[in-house]
């Protein structure tokens, strides 16, 4: 990556590019886990597509994988480096009369979803290896509905997965619209491109948030 | 008007510093923030103490050299203003003021509120400029039609002072907002597009090398700049940058 890494353009333009991918994912995660509140047979039908076309599983999964990988070790590289580039601090620092708290604190908010998608891949994808290739069960295009309801039965997961998904708003409150600035792009677009992905921002979390709640209080009852 | 000053005290780059505290009485409003510290300094040199040291020269905001942290913010908490050009009302009676140099790893500190900033003259000798001949046969600059727009943009790119006020607010030491205008000043002109893609890649290279840290797009930067240098600057010299590496 030392290619990629080095100038603060070339860093800014990777964490953006990474950044959009991951952006663009979650709208499509997005549009396959709401179909388990609305219509579960979808729901199990496409999660069924998801885990075993193999262009999904060997070509996009390692992509995305990487993508992520790649997003957040930038996101801890530029922190580092920031962070050197100003050994003596402030007594005094107003961050607050210039700029925006979630733009302050990318670290922060990209830190707790860090956290969460180590958790959300235990839950998951950890299961779904287990599942495939470890136990070798068959193909069973109807068990996906009652996995993932299920996995909301404990208070704990789903109050974890709603402030991941605050936290994850936060981070695309600043970061989304913040992608294209480093990529170049600031025209009469610009306040366009602001209001939608503010509107994104706050509604693709939200929705993941209220699938999460609307599992836990909707149990399959045995 | 009384102020407590709360302002750092440095002997010299080698020395740590340190705040010191100064009760200060008989401000008046009118007065701008460096006539409030010549007051301090000649209490300081009638009672046989080091005045306090801080950079200034033209005093009405056009040199750039003024610097001054006040109370967490570069030339204080107005707006649009360098810091000869802050004015004493802005502060109440009893205030505590905190006084410190812009903390930069590429400005360090040469004497209390006194910093180093020639990186910016060294990003500057990068690439700031276009080559032309003065040997008695230059053409008439207007002689090249220029679209109002981009004469405009350039102008208000060129208004940049050096002051490094960007660089003192933005939370990643960033010099981007700078370095970016005086980039999009020879950018948006036939004159400078001559040596555009090596401009471009010599400064941000010296930008880097000086050891400013990278843009993450907080805005803090333009809120801060005296001069209202915009965020559009950074997202030109970004795409100058790209395309500039794209043709090598
Ligand atoms: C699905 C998860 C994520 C999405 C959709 C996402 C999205 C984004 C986007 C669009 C940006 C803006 C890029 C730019 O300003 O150039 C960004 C910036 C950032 N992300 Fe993430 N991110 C995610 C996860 C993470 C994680 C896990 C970290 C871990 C540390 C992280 C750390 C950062 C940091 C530090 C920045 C600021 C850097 C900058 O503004 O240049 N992100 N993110
Ligand atoms: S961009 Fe603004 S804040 Fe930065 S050096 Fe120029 S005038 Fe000062
Ligand atoms: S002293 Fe020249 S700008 Fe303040």
């Amino acid at each position: 990556m030392s290619g990629l890494t080095k100038s603060s353009i070339a860093r800014k333009v990777v964490m953006a590019l990474s950044g959009l991918f991951l952006v663009l994912f979650l709208g499509q995660h997005f549009t396959i886990n709401i179909t388990s509140v609305i219509a579960p047979d979808t729901f199990n039908e496409w999660s069924h597509f998801m885990g075993y076309n193999p262009l999904v599983q060997y070509l996009l999964q390692p992509i995305l994988i990487a993508g992520v990988v790649v997003h957040f070790v930038m996101g801890f590289v530029l922190e580092i480096q920031n962070n050197k580039a100003r050994v003596i601090k402030y007594v005094k620092y107003n961050g607050g009369a210039n700029a925006p708290w979630v733009s302050r604190n990318m670290i922060i908010s990209g830190a707790v979803i860090l956290a969460f998608l180590a958790l959300h891949f235990y839950d998951f994808w950890v299961h779904e290896m287990t599942y495939k290739y470890i136990e070798s069960n068959p193909e069973d295009p109807t068990r996906y509905y009652a996995e993932t309801v299920e996995k909301f039965e404990p208070v704990w997961r789903t109050v974890l997965y709603v402030i991941s998904f605050v936290l994850l708003a936060l981070h695309l409150l600043h970061g989304f619209a913040s992608s294209f600035q480093s990529m170049g792009v600031n025209n009469k677009y610009t306040p366009g491109i602001k209001k939608f992905a503010r509107i994104y921002a706050i509604a693709i979390p939200l929705g993941f948030a209220i699938i999460a709640i609307y599992h836990h209080f909707n149990p399959i009852t045995h | 008007m009384k102020l407590n000053l709360k302002i750092w005290r440095q002997k010299d780059a080698n020395t740590k510093g340190q705040i010191k505290e100064y009760p200060i009485d008989g401000i008046d409003g009118d007065m701008s923030f460096l006539e409030m510290m010549d007051v301090l300094n000649e209490d300081l040199i009638a009672k046989g103490e080091e005045p306090v040291e801080f950079d200034h020269d033209c005093r009405e905001g056009i040199c750039g050299s003024c610097s001054l942290q006040i109370n967490g913010e570069p030339h204080g908490p107005d707006r649009m203003v360098t810091t000869c050009q802050l004015h004493m009302r802005k502060f109440k009676d009893n205030d505590t003021i905190v006084i410190e140099p812009f903390r930069a790893k590429a400005f360090p500190v040469i004497k209390d509120l006194i910093v180093d900033r020639t990186a910016f003259d060294r990003i500057q000798q990068a690439g700031g400029y276009i080559s032309v001949n003065t040997s008695g046969h230059t053409v008439d600059a207007n002689a090249i039609p220029i679209n109002k727009e981009d004469a405009d943009d350039s102008f208000y790119a060129a208004a940049c002072i050096g002051c490094g006020a960007c660089v003192a607010a933005c939370k990643n030491a960033s010099a981007m907002l700078f370095t970016s205008a005086k980039v999009s000043q020879y950018a948006l002109l036939p004159q400078g597009r001559i040596e555009a893609v090596e401009r471009v890649q010599n400064m941000v290279r010296q930008m880097d090398l000086e050891g400013f840290g990278n843009c993450t797009n907080t805005g803090a930067c333009e809120v801060e700049c005296p001069k209202g240098i915009s965020l559009e600057n950074i997202a030109r010299m970004n795409r100058e940058y790209l395309s500039a590496k794209v043709k090598g």
